[in-house]
């Protein structure tokens, strides 16, 4: 650019134009001023709020006075293990993989008829019918399954008018998974779970399978391949980023939710209601803190895992 | 890929299902926003109603709660419009060291979990000594709409061609003239949709709210305590019913502007 000067016009007048021309004589300012205030936003804000509670995480709380002790002390993090803590992140981490699993269950069908059989006006029909449902709002969601579940609600009253009572009875009567009614039970928090998340699930799964060649599917049935072994050996693999990309949602935002839990579930904490029950009342920010630091480890390493199986690209 | 053939019954009917159990509990509320019960969730309702969506229209704290959701996801998605478009542009447009580091940073916020947002903000906040106000919300809500003015965005700039600037610079227009009248028409119905899913977002989110907000209550906090401690079931049905019915409308808006994205100008490659 620099070698034919002369062929560029001379600098127009005008304190705009003039910067204008700057800037395109000088693209890494322009690129610079255009990268500026988005980083620092989100660098200052976003990571410097995250580095604060990384630093608060290693803090801890003097157990007489209740104030926070300023000191570097890996004491908060020791708390982690102690019995009734281990389990908040074990049953944590166990309802996200269930719902995680759950998820990939009921999403494979929707995904694979719209990516593979819808067309037109059923495509966009699909398209708006996954939408729809994961924008709409999170708390509204919540709050049609509280009427869902409710004692005198719809599903209650659905398996009487069936003569089905007894099986939902001996269903709450199992342990573990039961309870007094289902908004109390592990199902009722788990169902939830499934429901908000599912279109995350949804999205990504459908992506991988629009992308599956269709003549791969005839190849395989030409060399005899039977359905099931088509599945197993062809479409199967070639989801599996689309199903890590939306596990890694379907995941995360279980390991992080409080809300559910709360309005929907029995009394036992998740991890959310741990960081929320200990920043809020009990005032200890550092034993929170080192609570938010477990669901950002596990996400670390499952992120780490799925960029190594390809899942990236699925996005 | 796509198949001539017909669909296997079983994978109609379990895709189906599966489309039901995602409607069929938000359809519910708009019954139960029209029932004569009070104090249950009674189904079947025993009887219908209007009466309510008055009680909730004279209600001074829903419009309070919903004022300030307005309000918020306003500023949030100005800003988020800003700051997603230029991190697009610059990511888009060229390579750069830290480029990957800086796609990175812009998904976080969504990536993480909420609650690690929430109280990493929440502590940043004590830390400083920054009381809490409609702006500390703002702030939170910003951090995350970035991220969806930032992929509507991108996935527009690599559909345009570079040409269209080059042509325009050769015709003679500066910079600014050609931001004004090549790159901003070409990007706007991918802005507009991008800003109409960060007010969604904003208006509806709870999680980080709930560590940013201190005293004041939008209108999802108004919900979440009507959740925890069921007080005017009826109005929160309504309410509901409501919020279901608005964002319902940006979403169709959304995608009807960037169903038609092939077509845009110099696109053909």
């Amino acid at each position: 650019m620099n070698g034919s000067d002369a062929a560029i016009l001379p600098g127009r007048p005008g304190l705009l134009r003039r910067l204008a021309d700057t800037l395109w004589r000088h693209p890494h300012l322009l690129l610079l001023l255009m990268l500026a205030p988005p980083v620092l936003w989100l660098g200052v804000i976003y990571l410097g709020s995250l580095f604060a509670l990384l630093v608060q995480s290693f803090f801890s709380i003097d157990e007489f006075s209740g104030l926070i002790n300023y000191e570097f002390t890996l004491k908060t993090y020791r708390e982690l293990l102690i019995p009734a803590n281990l389990d908040i992140i074990v049953r944590t981490v166990s309802m996200a993989a269930a719902v995680t699993l759950a998820a990939v269950v009921v999403a494979f069908p929707i995904a694979f008829y719209a990516a593979r059989y819808a067309r037109g006006k059923w495509k966009a029909a699909f398209y708006l019918g996954i939408m729809l449902p994961l924008w709409s709002s999170y708390l509204v969601k919540i709050y049609a399954w509280k009427l869902v579940l409710a004692r005198e609600g719809i599903l209650n009253w659905l398996f009487a008018k069936l003569h089905l009572t007894w099986l939902l009875e001996a269903y709450l009567s199992l342990p573990l998974i039961g309870g007094n009614s289902l908004s109390v039970s592990y199902t009722g928090t788990f169902l939830v779970f499934l429901y908000v998340w599912l279109p995350f699930m949804i999205l990504p799964l459908q992506a991988a399978l629009e992308r599956v060649p269709g003549n791969l599917l005839e190849a395989s049935a030409d060399l005899g391949g039977s359905p099931r072994q088509t599945f197993r050996h062809v479409i199967l693999p070639l989801a599996l980023p689309g199903i890590i990309a939306g596990s890694i949602f379907t995941f995360s935002l279980t390991l992080g939710d409080y809300i559910i839990p709360q309005i929907i579930g029995s009394s036992r904490l998740f991890i959310g209601q741990a960081v929320y029950s200990h920043q809020g009342t009990a005032g200890n920010i550092p034993l929170a803190a080192a609570f938010a630091v477990v669901p950002i480890v596990i996400m670390g390493c499952y992120l780490w895992l799925a960029k190594r199986a390809g899942a990236f690209d699925a996005l | 890929m796509h198949s001539d053939q017909r669909a296997p019954i079983a994978l109609k009917i379990a895709a189906g299902a599966g489309l039901l159990f995602l409607h069929l509990p938000i359809l519910l509320i708009f019954v139960y926003a029209f029932t004569t019960e009070e104090r249950s969730y009674q189904w079947p309702p025993p009887g219908l109603t209007t009466k309510w969506l008055a009680v909730t229209w004279n209600r001074p704290d829903i419009w309070e709660a919903l004022a300030l959701s307005v309000k918020v996801a306003s500023i949030s998605t100005l800003i988020a419009l800003l700051l997603g478009t230029l991190c697009a542009a610059a990511v888009s447009r060229s390579k750069f060291f830290g480029r990957e580091a800086i796609s990175l940073m812009v998904i976080l916020p969504i990536a993480l979990p909420g609650i690690v947002t929430g109280i990493a903000l929440r502590s940043a906040f004590n830390l400083a000594d920054i009381p809490f106000s409609t702006w500390t919300i703002i702030l939170g809500h910003a951090t995350f709409c970035v991220v969806v003015v930032y992929n509507n965005a991108v996935a527009r700039f690599r559909r345009s061609s570079a040409s269209l600037i080059e042509a325009s610079m050769d015709l003679g227009a500066d910079g600014f003239q050609t931001l004004r009248y090549v790159v901003l028409p070409n990007i706007a119905t991918a802005l507009l949709a991008g800003g109409m899913l960060a007010f969604a977002l904003s208006f509806d989110e709870v999680i980080v709210t709930t560590f940013t907000a201190g005293q004041q209550q939008t209108l999802p906090i108004w919900m979440l305590e009507e959740l925890v401690r069921p007080r005017q079931r009826p109005v929160t049905n309504v309410v509901a019913m409501v919020v279901v019915l608005v964002t319902f409308l940006p979403i169709l808006g959304a995608f009807y502007l960037t169903r038609d994205g092939d077509q845009i100008a110099g696109s053909g490659k």
